[in-house]
């Protein structure tokens, strides 16, 4: 190797260690943020930090289902046990009775702080006549009878005023001493984990526990109903670990198939090891350089742009199948100067395309353009430059010249009757174009679901278990920010005092706040003073008896439980530790940099009215002046799915117009451009009416798979092009062009089978499309002008 | 006991005193009981305010200033004398009876009583035992004598048929 020849091999080097310790450096993100505008709307960043962290997403809903009931109640105690031990649960709920206990001592303890009966009037003379008359007939009726013993110290029924300022909250009910479903089929946990839900190895490790916890504890009780008894999970963090399983274990099923097949093709065609690892490298240099890229210009790496990014520089593999094939014999000068030109037209083609998702107001999209812009032009670069210099002396590949040459023949007889080609071409066309037309309106599909791995039994299974429990589905929330837990819990205070009218209009059911549970300062400090002093209350209750059977020498404890609240402590969120209200508390509220955020689930009116009128909540707290916002989840989240596929159909579109420019000039000639353009057109047109025949709803992985078949057909189009300038087709050119595309129709097209919707998406749109691209750039160039 | 278990349902007023150490003079309520052998006992309250109490099986449900809860028996072993004693006797379901009371009957067919005392302490630490009297398979007389003193009275008065 003379130090000429040798400077591409050093420059390459250089590039490679430098890009190795950019990627190394850089920062990788996995969460939701790269479907987030660069400039979201309060509601977007809302939306995101909820599916990211917001407390819905570390719920963990247990079920016990099988086996008898009492099996289940102990089996739910043993494992509630083990996991309020586990410090990977902040909260572990199952209605046992030793929580309810703990919960009513607290209640008991606190009412005059949390009871919304506390005011001023409520201990005048008579306020107090009032609610003890209340009790007085409360005595009367059986459950009275169980809370009597309390009634001397708590005639003014406060602590049933909690009970049912909590109760409008669902709960499921317990039975056997544990919660257990309407059906009495299965007895409920429900786990809150203490890392948040993107973290997706941490919830996999608490789903671990939890199954090893249950194991334990079905072989510790050992009865004979307990073996039957199966543990049944669901949840945000369910979700995101069986889909990553999926993902993981598709894509390293299917890349070692994959591998292997191309391997053999290529050591087939290769004859030689050392070429087959060669022609890696211009792939390989093209991803680290593609990693490093993105990481210089934005600052992190999104997940999704390393699982797509590599697959769309896939047209890199092609590269050096070109190279090899087509410079066999040793004459890389004469590819250098006759093909080399080519295959940098059609990288510059896919450089086109890719570079218009750069402008994306998603960075997801945008990195996704900068990565494979750079790894493309690197590929290349490596192609042209380093392969050459690194090609073993000896080498030779099976000269496929002979095979190309047959498949020359029969194409030339095809072209001879060049009207039944574009006859095709352009009854195809005409078909699909009409196809298209008519599934216009359900041709995409508008739903972020559409892209979710999770099937539709576990989804099933989710909306069971919720139901069970009772726990919020937060499709429509209430949302209140402060700058501290307190004032995010008075901003919820107002908004649910601004919605009350709405749910005696029936607008909406009900609406759960965190205030509940631990009421703002503000209005705790309210409340304590709106307490008598002991004169004063000894003074209103002698006036309160008057007419009441009730005896006012008993009531002394009430007394003294008053003067205790007026001058004891108010309550902080530490003080509710140990009892559910906690995880009441937790689970609806979220701390974040900038912040607290209290979160207020809406609950429709019944079944009769399931959905709520947004604009009549909205109408509400903005007429009480609440600076809160209203997030239909479901919506918000379809909305910006809806965004971002809008954002990256005008960008491949603006990419196409790209692509036109640049063949006119570079082609310097409309015809030829266009017949370069036309099996490209032809073959997305035709892959985008099969997938509409088969009622497949378009999704931004088919675009994506789209734009991969003009990058990688453009390959195929302007070598025949040239080819044709040239003369004829040449056997070893047309060989190269089948290896590669067999190539990628078996990586794509086995991606068809993985049972991964995203990566589906891909393989049925760039298997069938990259097929057809080749037949099409194939059949329709011209007969041969010189021959 | 035979005689209570034929009978499949019944329905009576009651009216029902409560003597509470807490009370000037005795609070008054009165309703309607009904009873669909062998698991279901309805108590409903007209004065002093409506409510509805309904044993059905394991299940309690009550019905109160608008709100409705579900509780489990099992779960308020306070609940147990007031309303499974009624029942089991009504249904005549003496193993029902003598597992959570122990039961001493007095006197004859045509006027008896039954004494009923919570076998389990956390119960007759508030309930020391249960009264019922009673003429063939008529019930009569409800009295709760509750640890710390109180007591209540719950006449039973056959309901006219409507």
């Amino acid at each position: 190797m003379s130090v000429r020849r040798a400077w591409p091999v050093g420059v390459w080097l250089g590039c490679l260690a430098l890009a190795a310790w950019v990627a190394l450096h850089a920062r990788y993100v996995a969460d939701l943020s790269a479907f987030l505008p660069a400039r979201p709307t309060p509601a977007q960043r809302l939306l995101v930090d909820q599916l990211r962290d917001g407390p819905g997403s570390r719920l963990l809903l247990i079920a016990l289902a099988g086996g008898d009931i009492e099996a289940r109640a102990e089996l739910s105690e043993a494992l509630a046990l083990a996991l309020r031990g586990d410090r990977e649960f902040s909260n572990v709920g199952n209605g046992d009775s030793a929580t309810a206990d703990r919960d009513r001592e607290f209640l008991f303890a606190h009412r005059y702080l949390l009871s919304d009966a506390v005011t001023p009037e409520h201990f005048t003379a008579a306020g107090l006549k009032a609610s003890m008359q209340d009790t007085v007939a409360d005595l009367a009726s059986p459950e009275g009878l169980a809370l009597q013993s309390l009634v001397v110290r708590d005639p003014t029924g406060e602590m049933l005023a909690v009970i049912d300022q909590l109760s409008r909250t669902q709960a499921p009910r317990p039975k056997g001493g544990v919660w257990t479903s309407a059906d009495g089929s299965r007895s409920l946990l429900i786990a809150e984990t203490a890392a948040s839900g993107s973290d997706t190895d941490a919830q996999e490790h608490a789903l671990a526990a939890v199954r090893a916890a249950f194991e334990a504890a079905r072989a510790a009780i050992g009865m004979p109903h307990a073996g039957r008894v199966e543990l049944v999970m669901s949840g945000p963090g369910v979700f995101a670990v069986a889909s990553r399983a999926k993902i993981e274990h598709a894509v390293v099923r299917l890349s070692i198939a994959s591998s292997v097949l191309v391997a053999m093709i290529l050591l087939v065609v290769y004859r030689s090891p050392s070429a087959l690892v060669l022609g890696l490298l211009p792939v390989a240099s093209g991803a680290l350089v593609g990693v490093a890229a993105v990481a210089l210009g934005f600052g992190v790496v999104h997940g999704i742009t390393l699982g797509f990014g590599i697959t769309l520089i896939g047209e890199a593999v092609d590269y050096s199948i070109y190279f090899f094939i087509q410079s066999a014999g040793g004459v890389t000068e004469r590819w250098e100067q006759r093909l080399w030109p080519t295959m940098r037209l059609g990288m510059l083609t896919s450089v086109c395309g890719f570079a218009s998702l750069l402008p994306s107001g998603f960075p997801g999209l945008a990195q996704l353009g900068a990565y494979s812009v750079s790894g493309l032009v690197a590929a290349a670069a490596v192609t042209r430059f380093v392969l050459p210099v690194l090609l073993p002396r000896n080498f030779s590949v099976r000269d496929l010249a002979p095979a190309g040459g047959r498949i020359a023949s029969r194409l030339r007889s095809i072209r001879a009757r060049a009207a039944i080609p574009w006859t095709l071409a352009i009854f195809l066309a005409a078909a699909s174009t009409g196809l298209l037309i008519i599934a216009r309106h359900t041709l995409w599909s508008g739903e972020l679901s559409s892209l979710s791995p999770i099937p539709a039994a576990q989804l099933r299974l989710d909306a069971q278990l919720r139901a069970d429990l009772g726990a919020p589905d937060s499709l429509d929330l209430v949302v209140v920010s402060g700058a501290s837990l307190d004032a995010a819990l008075a901003g919820a205070e107002r908004a649910a005092r601004a919605l009350e009218p709405l749910i005696a209009e029936k607008i909406i059911g009900g609406v759960d706040s965190p205030a509940v549970y631990l009421p703002s300062h503000e209005t705790q400090a309210a409340r304590r003073a709106s307490l008598p002093d002991p004169a004063t209350l000894a003074r209103n209750l002698d006036h309160a008896v008057d007419d009441l059977p009730l005896d006012a020498g008993q009531l002394s404890p009430f007394k003294s439980d008053v003067e205790a609240a007026r001058r004891g402590p108010l309550m902080s969120a530490a003080d509710l530790d140990g009892t559910s209200l906690a995880a009441g508390l937790t689970s609806l509220t979220m701390h974040s940099a900038g912040g607290w955020t209290a979160l207020l689930p809406l609950h429709a009116a019944g079944a009769s009215h399931p959905h709520i009128d947004i604009e009549r909540v909205r109408l509400a707290l903005a007429a009480a002046h609440c600076s809160a916002q209203v997030l239909d989840l479901k919506h918000e989240s379809d909305a910006l799915y809806s965004d971002y596929l809008r954002d990256a159909m005008r960008l491949s579109f603006a990419g196409s117009l790209a692509i036109v420019v640049l063949l006119l000039i570079a082609l310097k000639s409309p015809g030829r451009a266009a017949r370069v353009l036309a099996p490209l057109v032809l073959a997305v047109l035709v892959v985008a009416a099969a997938l509409a025949l088969f009622q497949v709803r378009l999704t931004i992985l088919h675009l994506v798979g789209m734009l991969l078949i003009v990058a990688i057909g453009s390959n195929y189009a302007l070598f025949f092009d040239s080819q044709h300038r040239d003369g004829g087709d040449s056997g070893a050119t047309l060989a190269s062009l089948c290896i590669a595309n067999a190539c990628t129709v078996i990586g794509f097209g086995l991606l068809s089978f993985s049972g991964v919707p995203v990566l589906e998406a891909l393989g049925t749109t760039v298997a069938p499309g990259a097929l057809l691209a080749l037949i099409f750039a194939g059949i329709l160039t011209p007969p041969a002008c010189i021959v | 006991m035979s005689l209570l278990a034929a009978r499949r349902h019944g329905q009576v007023d009651f009216v029902e005193q409560h003597f509470l150490a807490v009370l000037k003079r005795p609070v008054e309520s009165f309703g309607v009981m009904t009873y669909d052998a062998p698991r279901r006992l309805e108590k409903r309250t007209v004065e002093p305010r409506p409510e509805r109490l309904v044993l059905d099986g394991d299940e309690v449900t009550v019905e109160r200033k608008g709100h409705t809860h579900v509780l489990e028996l099992a779960a308020y072993p306070s609940l147990l004398p007031f309303i499974e004693s009624l029942r089991a006797t009504l249904a005549g379901d003496l193993p029902a009876l003598e597992r959570a009371f122990n039961v001493d009957f007095s006197g004859n067919l045509q006027r008896w009583t039954l004494t009923l005392s919570p076998r389990d302490p956390k119960v007759s630490s508030t309930v020391s035992r249960v009264r019922i009297d009673g003429s063939r398979d008529v019930l009569s007389k409800v009295e709760i004598f509750e640890a710390n003193g109180d007591r209540s009275l719950m006449t039973l008065r056959n309901h006219p048929a409507p």
